[in-house]
């Protein structure tokens, strides 16, 4: 009778935690797949996105300048001085998570960091790296 | 003007008053959702920095601020019209009743531009020193959390500043 209680309940819990829309794994997918429309060879790459993510573009900021080098520490805006939470998804779970979201501030902060949007073949890197840069919570894979 | 400023920060020493009077948690949290920002203006307003009590600038201060995200303070914060249009309509809804103008009577975009900030954040007040805004804690005057522990939702009594 107890094991039917702590059942139902795991169930219960179950049903009611796909309250996210997305999970990263989708965004990496939908990003490598749009980078395949101009290179059929194109896979994501991690490493490729740390360097990325690390690197000016022509202007005074890269990436790590408000989210740090370590996807998994908080970070600061550089101008405002307010603290944002870790980039990484498996420490944050709010993180990849809403296309609203993601899409937001992909196109504010490619147009603050580099002068334009990312591309495709970019956002697929920098989302490989930030999952690939914590150990996953487990669902997000 | 200057009985307008005089009168605008009369009436944010009885909301600073009000929310710092009375004691138990119960009574604090309570105050807290009276004085309580609108999600959406918290969610699309208060990522880069904490949202802005909406009646420390004006309806023209705020039709301004909104009218140019694309190119805001140096950044890009722009919104889809739709979302843009709902925030300014709470903004509107929610502005101080004084104009918060330039010497040229422009419309300015910043608080920390105002006459009533300035007077209040005067060095020598409270704890406050020249270069306080400039210190590594601080970083910018705009950066309200730093001093007022409240300041992401929109409390600013006494009881909760606490400078770095
Ligand atoms: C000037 C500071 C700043 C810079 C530079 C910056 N960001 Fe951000 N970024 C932010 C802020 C602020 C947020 C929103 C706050 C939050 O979500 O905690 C954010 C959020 C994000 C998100 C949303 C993630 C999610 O799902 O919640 C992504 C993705 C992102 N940034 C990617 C980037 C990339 C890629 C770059 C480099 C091209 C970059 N950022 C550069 C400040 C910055
Ligand atoms: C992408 C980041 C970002 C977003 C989103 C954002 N802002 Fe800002 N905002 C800034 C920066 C950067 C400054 C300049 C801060 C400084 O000088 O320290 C600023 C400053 C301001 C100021 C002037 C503060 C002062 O000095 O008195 C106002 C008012 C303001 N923002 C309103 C808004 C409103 C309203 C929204 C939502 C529609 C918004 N902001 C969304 C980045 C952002
Ligand atoms: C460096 C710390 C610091 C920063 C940053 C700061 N404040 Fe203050 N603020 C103070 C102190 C100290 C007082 C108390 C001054 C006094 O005795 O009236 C105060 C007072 C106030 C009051 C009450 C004034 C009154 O008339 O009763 C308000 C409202 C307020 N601040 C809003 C803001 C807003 C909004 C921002 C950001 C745009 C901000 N402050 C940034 C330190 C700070």
């Amino acid at each position: 009778m107890e094991t039917i209680r702590a059942c139902v309940v795991v169930v219960a819990a179950m049903v009611a935690a796909p309250a996210w829309a997305e999970r990263p794994a989708d965004f990496l997918q939908r990003f490598e797949a749009e980078a395949r429309g101009a290179d059929a060879a194109f896979s994501a790459s991690a490493e490729r996105g740390r360097n990325w993510f690390e690197s000016r573009h022509g202007r005074d900021w890269s990436c790590s300048t408000c989210h740090t080098k370590d996807p998994a520490v908080s970070g600061r805006h550089e101008v405002t001085g307010k603290s944002i939470d870790p980039m990484a998804p498996g420490i944050n779970a709010e993180r990849l998570r809403s296309a609203r979201q993601v899409s937001k501030w992909f196109r504010r902060n490619c147009r603050d960091v580099l002068g334009r949007e990312c591309s495709a073949a970019e956002k697929a890197d920098v989302v490989a790296w930030l999952i690939a840069a914590a150990p996953s919570t487990g669902d997000g894979q | 003007m200057k009985a307008a400023t005089a009168l605008l920060a009369l009436s944010l020493a009885a909301v600073a008053s009000a929310m710092a009077s009375g004691g138990g948690q119960r009574d604090d949290d309570e105050r807290g959702r009276a004085a309580a920002l609108d999600p959406t203006y918290v969610e699309e307003c208060g990522a880069c920095h904490v949202a802005y009590p909406p009646e420390l600038l004006s309806r023209d201060s705020w039709t301004a601020v909104v009218g140019q995200l694309g190119r805001h303070f140096g950044v890009d914060a722009s919104l889809d019209t739709a979302l843009a249009a709902e925030i300014n309509a709470y903004l509107q809804a929610q502005a101080g009743v004084y104009a918060t103008d330039d010497s040229e009577g422009q419309p300015l975009l910043r608080i920390t531009e105002t006459d009533w900030f300035r007077h209040a954040h005067r060095p020598g007040e409270d704890g406050l020193y020249r270069g306080v805004f400039d210190s590594e804690a601080v970083r910018s005057p705009s950066n309200c959390g730093a001093c007022h522990l409240g300041a992401a939702r929109g409390r600013y009594g006494e009881d909760e500043i606490r400078i770095p």
